[in-house]
Protein backbone atom coordinates (compact mmCIF):
# COMPACT_ATOMS: atom_id res chain seq x y z
CA UNK A 1 0.00 0.00 0.00
CA UNK A 2 2.56 2.55 1.12
CA UNK A 3 4.62 1.34 -1.78
CA UNK A 4 2.09 2.81 -4.53
CA UNK A 5 1.61 5.86 -2.34
CA UNK A 6 5.10 6.68 -2.50
CA UNK A 7 5.15 5.67 -6.42
CA UNK A 8 2.55 9.30 -6.17
CA UNK A 9 5.69 11.28 -4.41
CA UNK A 10 7.16 13.29 -7.74
CA UNK A 11 3.05 14.05 -7.98
CA UNK A 12 3.03 15.81 -4.36
CA UNK A 13 6.78 17.39 -4.82
CA UNK A 14 5.42 18.55 -8.54
CA UNK A 15 1.86 20.19 -6.93
CA UNK A 16 3.63 21.59 -4.10
CA UNK A 17 6.54 23.52 -6.90
CA UNK A 18 3.79 24.71 -9.15
CA UNK A 19 1.39 25.96 -5.79
CA UNK A 20 4.45 27.81 -4.13
CA UNK A 21 5.45 29.53 -8.42
CA UNK A 22 1.85 30.22 -9.64
CA UNK A 23 1.50 31.74 -6.00
CA UNK A 24 4.31 33.53 -5.59
CA UNK A 25 3.63 34.72 -9.00
CA UNK A 26 0.37 35.66 -7.95
CA UNK A 27 0.93 37.43 -4.80
CA UNK A 28 4.49 39.14 -5.98
CA UNK A 29 2.61 42.53 -8.34
CA UNK A 30 0.50 42.91 -5.49
CA UNK A 31 3.48 43.81 -3.57
CA UNK A 32 5.98 45.47 -5.90
CA UNK A 33 4.18 46.53 -9.01
CA UNK A 34 3.64 50.27 -9.05
CA UNK A 35 -0.20 51.41 -9.24
CA UNK A 36 -1.63 54.36 -10.06
CA UNK A 37 -5.51 53.59 -11.02
CA UNK A 38 -8.18 55.63 -12.17
CA UNK A 39 -11.28 55.18 -14.12
CA UNK A 40 -10.32 55.43 -17.51
CA UNK A 41 -7.57 52.77 -16.88
CA UNK A 42 -9.70 50.37 -15.09
CA UNK A 43 -12.64 50.40 -17.62
CA UNK A 44 -12.78 47.86 -20.20
CA UNK A 45 -11.32 48.90 -23.50
CA UNK A 46 -13.26 48.29 -26.52
CA UNK A 47 -10.97 49.66 -29.70
CA UNK A 48 -11.06 53.39 -28.33
CA UNK A 49 -14.77 53.75 -28.07
CA UNK A 50 -17.21 53.01 -25.00
CA UNK A 51 -18.33 49.27 -24.82
CA UNK A 52 -21.51 48.48 -26.96
CA UNK A 53 -23.02 45.91 -24.69
CA UNK A 54 -22.12 43.06 -22.08
CA UNK A 55 -19.83 40.38 -22.47
CA UNK A 56 -21.97 37.65 -21.30
CA UNK A 57 -24.15 36.27 -23.66
CA UNK A 58 -25.80 33.44 -24.50
CA UNK A 59 -23.44 31.03 -26.78
CA UNK A 60 -24.47 28.72 -29.63
CA UNK A 61 -25.59 25.39 -28.72
CA UNK A 62 -23.59 23.72 -31.33
CA UNK A 63 -20.43 24.18 -29.04
CA UNK A 64 -22.14 22.22 -26.23
CA UNK A 65 -22.94 19.51 -29.22
CA UNK A 66 -19.29 18.86 -30.44
CA UNK A 67 -18.19 19.63 -26.71
CA UNK A 68 -21.04 16.23 -25.70
CA UNK A 69 -19.51 14.34 -28.54
CA UNK A 70 -16.13 14.84 -27.56
CA UNK A 71 -16.73 13.24 -23.71
CA UNK A 72 -18.86 10.52 -25.20
CA UNK A 73 -15.71 9.27 -27.24
CA UNK A 74 -13.69 10.14 -24.61
CA UNK A 75 -15.12 7.46 -22.37
CA UNK A 76 -15.01 5.20 -25.36
CA UNK A 77 -10.79 5.43 -25.54
CA UNK A 78 -10.78 5.49 -21.38
CA UNK A 79 -12.24 1.52 -22.10
CA UNK A 80 -9.31 0.96 -24.10
CA UNK A 81 -6.87 1.59 -21.34
CA UNK A 82 -7.05 -1.40 -19.18
CA UNK A 83 -8.36 -4.06 -22.04
CA UNK A 84 -4.87 -3.01 -23.47
CA UNK A 85 -2.97 -3.97 -20.69
CA UNK A 86 -4.71 -7.26 -20.12
CA UNK A 87 -4.72 -8.16 -23.59
CA UNK A 88 -2.73 -11.00 -23.65
CA UNK A 89 -4.70 -12.37 -21.04
CA UNK A 90 -8.03 -11.99 -21.64
CA UNK A 91 -8.03 -14.46 -24.96
CA UNK A 92 -10.06 -14.44 -27.74
CA UNK A 93 -13.29 -13.75 -25.82
CA UNK A 94 -11.96 -10.23 -24.51
CA UNK A 95 -10.75 -9.23 -27.63
CA UNK A 96 -14.49 -9.88 -29.36
CA UNK A 97 -15.97 -8.06 -26.94
CA UNK A 98 -14.30 -5.12 -27.07
CA UNK A 99 -14.56 -5.14 -30.79
CA UNK A 100 -18.78 -5.41 -30.42
CA UNK A 101 -18.33 -2.14 -27.99
CA UNK A 102 -16.60 -0.32 -30.66
CA UNK A 103 -18.73 -1.40 -33.56
CA UNK A 104 -21.91 0.04 -31.33
CA UNK A 105 -20.23 3.00 -31.28
CA UNK A 106 -18.95 2.74 -34.29
CA UNK A 107 -22.63 3.04 -35.35
CA UNK A 108 -22.78 5.87 -33.66
CA UNK A 109 -19.99 7.60 -35.21
CA UNK A 110 -21.50 6.77 -38.91
CA UNK A 111 -25.00 8.40 -38.29
CA UNK A 112 -23.35 11.44 -36.81
CA UNK A 113 -21.33 11.98 -39.59
CA UNK A 114 -24.28 11.64 -41.89
CA UNK A 115 -26.31 13.86 -39.95
CA UNK A 116 -23.40 16.58 -40.37
CA UNK A 117 -23.25 16.78 -36.49
CA UNK A 118 -19.40 17.30 -37.25
CA UNK A 119 -19.95 20.05 -39.63
CA UNK A 120 -20.07 23.53 -38.50
CA UNK A 121 -22.27 24.59 -41.10
CA UNK B 1 0.95 5.49 7.14
CA UNK B 2 0.61 9.07 9.02
CA UNK B 3 1.24 10.40 6.09
CA UNK B 4 -1.44 8.93 4.47
CA UNK B 5 -3.93 9.75 7.01
CA UNK B 6 -2.82 13.67 6.99
CA UNK B 7 -3.33 13.68 2.95
CA UNK B 8 -6.49 11.96 3.65
CA UNK B 9 -7.68 14.59 5.52
CA UNK B 10 -6.33 17.08 3.90
CA UNK B 11 -8.21 15.79 0.44
CA UNK B 12 -11.41 15.22 2.62
CA UNK B 13 -11.37 18.31 4.05
CA UNK B 14 -10.84 20.36 0.83
CA UNK B 15 -13.80 18.00 -0.86
CA UNK B 16 -16.48 18.48 1.70
CA UNK B 17 -15.19 22.73 1.52
CA UNK B 18 -15.40 22.75 -2.08
CA UNK B 19 -18.82 20.64 -2.50
CA UNK B 20 -20.23 23.10 0.00
CA UNK B 21 -18.91 26.50 -2.02
CA UNK B 22 -20.47 24.77 -5.25
CA UNK B 23 -23.83 25.74 -3.90
CA UNK B 24 -23.10 28.15 -1.50
CA UNK B 25 -21.32 30.24 -4.31
CA UNK B 26 -23.20 33.17 -5.81
CA UNK B 27 -21.43 32.88 -9.63
CA UNK B 28 -22.49 30.21 -11.39
CA UNK B 29 -19.33 29.85 -12.90
CA UNK B 30 -17.38 30.18 -9.40
CA UNK B 31 -19.26 27.05 -8.39
CA UNK B 32 -18.20 25.37 -11.61
CA UNK B 33 -14.88 25.92 -10.81
CA UNK B 34 -15.60 24.80 -6.97
CA UNK B 35 -17.29 21.36 -8.86
CA UNK B 36 -13.57 20.93 -10.14
CA UNK B 37 -11.98 21.35 -6.99
CA UNK B 38 -14.06 18.49 -5.55
CA UNK B 39 -13.42 16.12 -8.73
CA UNK B 40 -9.72 16.60 -8.30
CA UNK B 41 -9.90 15.75 -4.25
CA UNK B 42 -12.02 12.92 -4.86
CA UNK B 43 -9.55 11.62 -7.16
CA UNK B 44 -7.00 11.73 -4.67
CA UNK B 45 -9.21 10.11 -2.57
CA UNK B 46 -9.30 7.68 -5.11
CA UNK B 47 -5.53 7.24 -5.18
CA UNK B 48 -5.31 6.70 -1.27
CA UNK B 49 -7.76 3.61 -1.69
CA UNK B 50 -5.41 2.30 -4.12
CA UNK B 51 -7.54 2.47 -7.13
CA UNK B 52 -5.49 4.45 -9.30
CA UNK B 53 -7.03 3.82 -12.70
CA UNK B 54 -10.78 4.82 -11.13
CA UNK B 55 -8.70 8.05 -10.23
CA UNK B 56 -7.39 8.78 -13.46
CA UNK B 57 -10.42 8.29 -15.18
CA UNK B 58 -12.23 11.13 -12.75
CA UNK B 59 -9.77 13.97 -13.36
CA UNK B 60 -9.60 12.90 -17.61
CA UNK B 61 -13.69 12.04 -17.85
CA UNK B 62 -14.93 14.86 -14.89
CA UNK B 63 -12.80 17.32 -15.47
CA UNK B 64 -13.72 17.17 -19.36
CA UNK B 65 -17.61 16.75 -19.01
CA UNK B 66 -17.45 19.60 -16.20
CA UNK B 67 -16.27 21.65 -19.02
CA UNK B 68 -19.15 20.75 -21.00
CA UNK B 69 -21.27 21.69 -17.89
CA UNK B 70 -19.57 24.85 -17.88
CA UNK B 71 -20.57 25.41 -21.35
CA UNK B 72 -23.94 24.65 -20.52
CA UNK B 73 -23.97 26.93 -17.69
CA UNK B 74 -22.62 29.99 -19.75
CA UNK B 75 -24.80 29.07 -22.79
CA UNK B 76 -28.29 28.54 -21.04
CA UNK B 77 -27.56 31.23 -18.39
CA UNK B 78 -27.52 34.72 -18.69
CA UNK B 79 -25.01 35.07 -16.37
CA UNK B 80 -27.05 38.56 -15.25
CA UNK B 81 -27.25 38.46 -11.53
CA UNK B 82 -30.08 41.12 -11.10
CA UNK B 83 -32.12 39.06 -12.59
CA UNK B 84 -31.27 35.96 -10.78
CA UNK B 85 -32.07 37.26 -7.85
CA UNK B 86 -35.10 39.00 -9.26
CA UNK B 87 -36.77 35.48 -8.59
CA UNK B 88 -35.86 34.20 -5.52
CA UNK B 89 -39.01 35.35 -3.40
CA UNK B 90 -41.22 33.85 -6.45
CA UNK B 91 -39.22 30.96 -5.95
CA UNK B 92 -38.73 30.64 -2.17
CA UNK B 93 -41.91 28.74 -1.52
CA UNK B 94 -41.47 25.61 -3.75
CA UNK B 95 -38.30 25.79 -3.69
CA UNK B 96 -39.02 25.03 0.06
CA UNK B 97 -40.98 22.70 -0.27
CA UNK B 98 -38.78 20.11 -2.26
CA UNK B 99 -36.21 20.87 0.82
CA UNK B 100 -38.36 19.86 3.22
CA UNK B 101 -39.62 16.49 1.38
CA UNK B 102 -35.91 15.59 0.39
CA UNK B 103 -34.68 16.30 3.88
CA UNK B 104 -37.87 14.04 5.54
CA UNK B 105 -37.15 10.85 2.69
CA UNK B 106 -33.47 11.52 3.49
CA UNK B 107 -33.86 11.36 7.71
CA UNK B 108 -36.07 8.11 6.47
CA UNK B 109 -33.40 6.45 4.84
CA UNK B 110 -30.82 6.93 7.27
CA UNK B 111 -33.02 6.13 10.14
CA UNK B 112 -33.66 2.95 8.86
CA UNK B 113 -30.09 2.11 7.89
CA UNK B 114 -28.30 -0.73 8.84
CA UNK B 115 -24.80 -1.89 8.40
CA UNK B 116 -24.75 -5.47 6.94
CA UNK B 117 -22.65 -8.45 8.73
CA UNK B 118 -20.24 -8.60 6.23
CA UNK B 119 -19.51 -4.89 5.41
CA UNK B 120 -16.67 -4.72 8.50
CA UNK B 121 -14.76 -7.28 6.83
CA UNK B 122 -15.03 -6.75 3.47
CA UNK B 123 -13.86 -2.92 3.84
CA UNK B 124 -10.91 -4.28 6.33
CA UNK B 125 -9.82 -6.85 3.63
CA UNK B 126 -6.72 -5.95 2.26
CA UNK B 127 -5.82 -3.98 -0.73
CA UNK B 128 -3.95 -6.92 -3.01
CA UNK B 129 -0.35 -5.16 -4.28
CA UNK B 130 0.54 -7.91 -6.56
CA UNK B 131 -1.33 -6.72 -9.18
CA UNK B 132 -2.05 -3.41 -10.45
CA UNK B 133 -5.26 -2.11 -10.28
CA UNK B 134 -6.33 -1.46 -14.03
CA UNK B 135 -5.13 -5.13 -14.67
CA UNK B 136 -6.97 -6.40 -12.32
CA UNK B 137 -10.15 -4.35 -13.52
CA UNK B 138 -9.25 -5.38 -17.02
CA UNK B 139 -8.95 -9.51 -16.36
CA UNK B 140 -12.56 -9.04 -15.10
CA UNK B 141 -14.22 -6.53 -17.03
CA UNK B 142 -14.35 -7.78 -20.58
CA UNK B 143 -15.16 -11.11 -19.91
CA UNK B 144 -16.99 -11.93 -16.37
CA UNK B 145 -19.04 -8.61 -16.70
CA UNK B 146 -19.27 -8.70 -20.43
CA UNK B 147 -23.38 -7.73 -20.71
CA UNK B 148 -22.46 -4.75 -18.31
CA UNK B 149 -19.77 -3.64 -20.32
CA UNK B 150 -21.80 -3.53 -23.80
CA UNK B 151 -24.29 -1.89 -22.21
CA UNK B 152 -22.26 0.88 -21.22
CA UNK B 153 -21.48 1.03 -24.99
CA UNK B 154 -25.02 0.83 -25.82
CA UNK B 155 -25.73 3.82 -23.17
CA UNK B 156 -23.12 5.82 -25.14
CA UNK B 157 -24.52 5.15 -28.25
CA UNK B 158 -28.18 6.58 -26.62
CA UNK B 159 -26.62 9.52 -25.28
CA UNK B 160 -24.89 10.35 -28.63
CA UNK B 161 -27.90 10.04 -30.89
CA UNK B 162 -30.23 12.01 -28.08
CA UNK B 163 -27.71 14.77 -28.27
CA UNK B 164 -27.83 14.99 -32.12
CA UNK B 165 -31.73 14.83 -32.37
CA UNK B 166 -31.74 17.15 -29.66
CA UNK B 167 -29.50 19.93 -30.52
CA UNK B 168 -28.63 19.53 -34.31
CA UNK B 169 -30.59 22.14 -36.10
CA UNK B 170 -29.34 23.08 -39.58
CA UNK B 171 -29.54 26.82 -40.99
CA UNK B 172 -31.11 26.49 -44.09
CA UNK B 173 -29.83 28.42 -47.09
CA UNK B 174 -26.31 27.43 -46.28
CA UNK B 175 -24.09 26.35 -49.38
CA UNK B 176 -21.65 23.56 -48.53
CA UNK B 177 -18.46 22.35 -50.95
CA UNK B 178 -19.43 19.17 -52.49
CA UNK B 179 -16.43 17.74 -53.76
CA UNK B 180 -18.19 15.27 -56.11
CA UNK B 181 -19.74 17.79 -58.12
CA UNK B 182 -16.98 19.86 -58.15
CA UNK B 183 -14.62 17.02 -59.26
CA UNK B 184 -17.78 15.69 -62.07
CA UNK B 185 -17.61 19.07 -64.16
CA UNK B 186 -16.37 18.75 -67.27
CA UNK B 187 -15.50 21.75 -69.96
CA UNK B 188 -18.96 21.21 -71.68
CA UNK B 189 -21.23 21.81 -68.75
CA UNK B 190 -18.84 24.26 -67.53
CA UNK B 191 -18.63 26.66 -70.41
CA UNK B 192 -21.10 27.59 -72.89
CA UNK B 193 -19.76 29.79 -76.05
CA UNK B 194 -22.42 32.67 -77.27
CA UNK B 195 -22.01 34.77 -79.98
CA UNK B 196 -23.15 38.16 -79.08
CA UNK B 197 -25.02 40.33 -81.90
CA UNK B 198 -23.55 43.77 -82.40
CA UNK B 199 -26.41 46.01 -80.67
CA UNK B 200 -28.54 43.07 -78.62
CA UNK B 201 -27.90 41.86 -75.44
CA UNK B 202 -28.30 37.71 -74.80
Amino acid sequence: MDVLLMDYLPLVVFIGVALVLGLALLVAPFIVAYKQPDPEKLSAYECGFNPFDDARMKFDVRFYLVAILFIIFDLEVSFLFPWAIVFGEIGAYGFWSMMVFLAVLTIGFIYEWKKGALEWD
Amino acid sequence: MILSALFFYLFASICVASAFMVIAAKNPVHSVLFLILAFVNAAGLFVLLGAEFLAMILVVVYVGAVAVLFLFVVMMLDVDFAELRQGFLQYLPVGGLVGVIFLAELLLVVGSWAIGPGIPTTITAKIPTDIPNTQALGLVLYTRYVYYFEAAGVVLLVAMIGAIVLTLRHKPNVKRQNTSDQVARTKETAIEIRHVQPGQGL
